[in-house]
C-alpha cells in the first residue's frame, strides 16, 4: 500500500518510478501484479480526440464607459453571455456567422497561439452600463481570466460507427462510406485514462490532470457519464495551454469541434491498481452501431473490442471492412510521455480526489411529447404500372391534383413518375409508356419512420414527396413535403 | 503513370478519350473526372510503356496534358495522426507507421482526392 502523500514525497525526492500506460501492460505481464505494484508508483494515461463538449469562460474586463455585453462575438463566433456583464462562455462547436468552417474551437486555438481576435459586443444600455456597442481586438494576455471548462471529456470508450445505407454520411464520427464501406471509432482504449481506473478510485473530483499542456482538474463526472462509458468534467487555465496539445477541427458536412489532449496520472496505490492499469485493448468492449439509421436507438451491428478496432480491419457480414480511428494514439502517447517527464522532473504532483464520481449510469433519453411517425401523416397512394401510358399518368395527376405517382410492378415499387417527368416527356416528344420516363432510383420512407427523418430525406435529395413502403417494398402510402410542413410547423 | 488532362470548350465536346484509346491502342483508367459544358478535367492512369504515345495523341487533339508525379501531400504541421483518412482511401495507400504516425504510401496513391475531403485538420491536399 502506498498513499498519494508518499508518492508526492518520492516525486519531491526525485526517486519516483513513472511508466506510461503502454509500458505498464508489458511490465505487469513480466513482473506480475504484486511486484509491479511495488515497483511502479505512477502510470500516466492519455487521450487526444474530438471533444465537442468543451469551451472557455472568459472575463474581458470593463471598457470605459462600461458595457453589459448582451451579445458578444469573437471573430464572428458568438459566445454565451447570459451571465455577468463582461463574462462569456465560448463553446468549441459554435459556428462563425460568416463561415461554415470556422468556429469557437478556432478562436480558442488562435488565442492560445498568441493571436489577436476581434471582439464585438452589443447591449441595450443601462444606467450602470451605458455603452451600447464595442468593437476591439483582444489577445489572451488582455483577458482577465480564460478558463477552459469542459462539461464532457475523456470518454472511457465510445460506440464505433458504420453505415448500412447506400449513401455517404458525413457525421461527427467522420465520413462513413455507404454499404458498410468503413468503420470509425473514437477513444484510445487501453491507454485512455478512465479505462485504467474503471472503479474511479483515484480519478475523481479534484484530481490534478494534464489538460492541453496546462495543469487542470477533474471537477466532476461529465455529462452523459454512463459507466463503462464514463466521462469527465474538467477545467484548466487556457493561458497555460500549449497549441500542440489542442487543435480546432472541422468534420466535413458536420461541423466544428476541438481535439483536446488530456493526460491523467494514476497512482499505483496497491496491487488492485496495478491490475487495473494492466488492462488490454482485448478486454475493452464496445459496439459498432449503424448510422444508416438516423434514430436514437441505432441498430447494433456487432460487438468488438479495441484490439480489433485498432488492428485496422473488422469483419462485417463476412467481409473485411477497414477501420479509422478518430482519436490520435500518437498524440495520446506523446501526452503520456510528457506527463511522465513532468512528474519525474518534479513539476507535477498528484492529488487525491476529494469526492468520488458515480459508478452508476444515469442516461435518460429526452422525453418527447410524442414521436410523430410517417404512418400518421401519409395519404393513400395512387399508383400506376410501368406499362401505363404517360398520357394516362398525366391525366391522373391533374384529376387528383398530385405531382408524384409511384410506379409498381407486381405489387413492388419500381419507380416514380413526377409532373416534371411528364413535362419533360412532352417537351421531348417522348410521350410513350411510363417506364420510359420514370425515375428508377426512388428515395422512400417507411410507416414507422419519424417524420423528421422523412423530412430530412426530402431536404437532402431536394425532392417533395416520398413513397411509403413496407419491408417488401410494397407501396402503402405517400407523404409529401406539404403534409410534413403543416405538421412540423405546428 | 498518372496524367492530368484539361479540356477547353472546344475539346470538351469531342470523344477524345475514346480516340486516344483507339489511336494509341492503350487502356486508360479514369481516376477522377469533372466535366462541365465548357471545360473538363480528368485524371487518367496509363501503362508506362504507352504513356508517351497517349500524350502525343491527346496533345494532337488540343488537350492540355500534365503528368502527375507527386502523391497527395500531408502537412506535417497540421496532421494530428488521427487516422480519419485511413479507411477512406480506396487503394489502402494510407496507414500507420510503428509509432502510430500516419503515413501515405506515395507510390500507391492514385490521386482520387477522397482523403482530402475527410481530413478534419485540412492537412491533406492534391499538389
Ligand atoms: S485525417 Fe488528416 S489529421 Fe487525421 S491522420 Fe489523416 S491527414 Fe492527419
Ligand atoms: S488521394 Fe485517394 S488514393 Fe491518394 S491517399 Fe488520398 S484517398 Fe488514397
Amino acid at each position: 500500500m502506498k498513499s498519494i502523500k508518499e508518492i508526492n514525497q518520492k516525486i519531491r525526492e526525485g526517486n519516483i518510478c513513472v511508466v506510461t500506460a503502454s509500458e505498464m501492460k508489458d511490465l505487469v505481464s513480466e513482473l506480475g501484479v504484486e511486484k509491479a505494484a511495488k515497483e511502479v508508483d505512477v502510470v500516466t494515461t492519455g487521450t487526444f480526440g474530438a471533444m465537442c463538449s468543451s469551451g472557455v469562460f472568459m472575463n474581458f474586463g470593463h471598457s470605459d464607459p462600461p458595457i453589459r455585453m448582451q451579445r458578444v462575438w469573437l471573430n464572428d463566433v458568438e459566445a454565451y453571455t447570459g451571465i455577468a456583464a463582461v463574462d462569456a462562455y465560448l463553446g468549441v462547436t459554435q459556428l462563425s456567422e460568416k463561415s461554415e468552417e470556422y468556429g469557437g474551437a478556432h478562436v480558442i486555438e488562435e488565442l492560445v497561439r498568441g493571436k489577436e481576435v476581434t471582439l464585438r459586443a452589443i447591449s441595450k444600455g443601462t444606467d450602470c452600463y451605458p455603452r451600447k456597442e464595442i468593437v476591439t481586438e483582444i489577445s489572451l494576455e488582455d483577458i482577465n481570466q480564460a478558463e477552459m471548462v469542459n462539461p464532457r471529456n475523456a470518454y472511457q470508450r465510445y460506440k464505433a460507427a458504420t453505415n448500412s445505407s447506400n449513401q455517404i454520411l458525413r457525421t461527427y464520427m467522420g465520413t462513413l462510406l455507404p454499404n458498410f464501406g468503413n468503420v470509425s471509432f473514437a477513444g484510445c482504449g487501453e491507454i485512455s485514462p478512465l479505462n485504467n481506473d474503471p472503479d474511479y478510485r483515484t480519478i475523481g473530483v479534484g484530481t490534478r490532470i494534464f489538460l492541453c499542456g496546462a495543469k487542470g482538474y477533474v471537477i466532476g463526472e461529465g455529462s452523459q457519464h454512463c459507466p463503462p462509458y464514463g466521462t469527465l468534467m474538467v477545467k484548466g487555465n487556457l493561458k497555460e495551454m500549449k497549441p500542440e496539445f489542442m487543435r480546432a477541427a472541422v468534420f466535413p458536412g458536420y461541423g466544428v469541434t476541438m481535439y483536446v489532449g488530456i493526460g491523467i496520472p494514476i497512482p499505483v496505490l496497491d496491487a488492485e491498481m496495478a491490475k487495473a492499469t494492466a488492462i488490454r485493448d482485448e478486454e475493452i468492449w464496445t459496439e459498432i452501431i449503424d448510422f444508416g439509421v438516423a434514430r436514437r436507438e441505432r441498430p447494433v451491428i456487432k460487438r468488438v473490442n479495441y484490439a480489433e478496432l485498432k488492428s485496422g480491419k473488422v469483419e462485417i457480414n463476412g467481409e473485411e471492412v477497414r477501420v479509422s480511428p478518430l482519436s490520435s494514439i500518437y498524440m495520446a502517447e506523446k501526452i503520456m510521455k510528457e506527463l511522465k517527464r513532468q512528474i519525474e522532473a518534479g513539476e507535477f504532483f498528484l492529488s487525491a480526489p476529494v469526492e468520488r464520481i458515480s459508478k452508476d449510469c444515469v442516461l435518460k433519453p429526452m422525453r418527447l411529447k410524442e414521436v410523430k411517425l410517417v404512418r400518421s401523416v401519409m395519404t393513400p397512394a395512387i399508383t400506376v404500372e410501368p406499362e401505363t401510358s404517360v398520357e394516362e399518368a398525366s391525366k391522373i395527376m391533374i384529376q387528383k391534383g398530385i405531382n408524384h405517382i409511384p410506379v409498381v410492378k407486381e405489387g413492388r415499387l419500381v419507380g416514380i413518375i413526377t409532373s416534371w417527368d411528364v413535362a419533360k416527356a412532352v417537351a421531348m416528344k417522348k410521350v410513350g409508356r411510363v417506364a420510359e420516363v420514370m425515375t428508377r432510383k426512388v428515395i422512400t420512407t417507411m410507416p414507422d419512420e419519424p417524420v423528421e427523418i422523412a423530412a430530412r430525406k426530402m431536404e437532402k435529395h431536394d425532392i417533395s414527396a416520398l413513397p411509403v413502403v413496407d419491408a417488401k417494398r410494397r407501396v402503402v402510402g405517400m407523404v409529401t413535403s406539404e403534409d410534413l410542413s403543416k405538421l412540423l410547423a405546428r | 503513370m498518372m496524367l492530368q488532362l484539361k479540356f477547353d470548350p472546344k475539346t470538351v465536346k469531342k470523344p477524345i478519350i475514346s480516340l486516344a484509346t483507339l489511336e494509341a491502342s492503350a487502356l486508360l483508367n479514369i481516376i477522377r473526372a469533372s466535366v462541365g459544358p465548357r471545360e473538363g478535367e480528368l485524371v487518367v492512369e496509363v501503362e508506362e510503356g504507352k504513356a508517351e504515345k497517349v500524350v502525343e495523341v491527346l496533345k494532337s487533339y488540343g488537350v492540355e496534358v500534365h503528368s502527375i508525379k507527386k502523391a497527395v501531400e500531408r502537412d506535417e504541421e497540421k496532421c494530428v495522426h488521427c487516422g480519419a483518412c485511413i479507411s477512406i482511401c480506396p487503394v489502402e495507400a494510407i496507414g500507420f507507421d510503428d509509432e502510430k504516425r500516419v503515413v501515405v504510401n506515395t507510390t500507391k496513391c492514385i490521386h482520387c482526392g477522397s482523403c482530402v475531403n475527410v481530413c478534419p485538420m485540412k492537412a491533406l491536399a492534391l499538389p
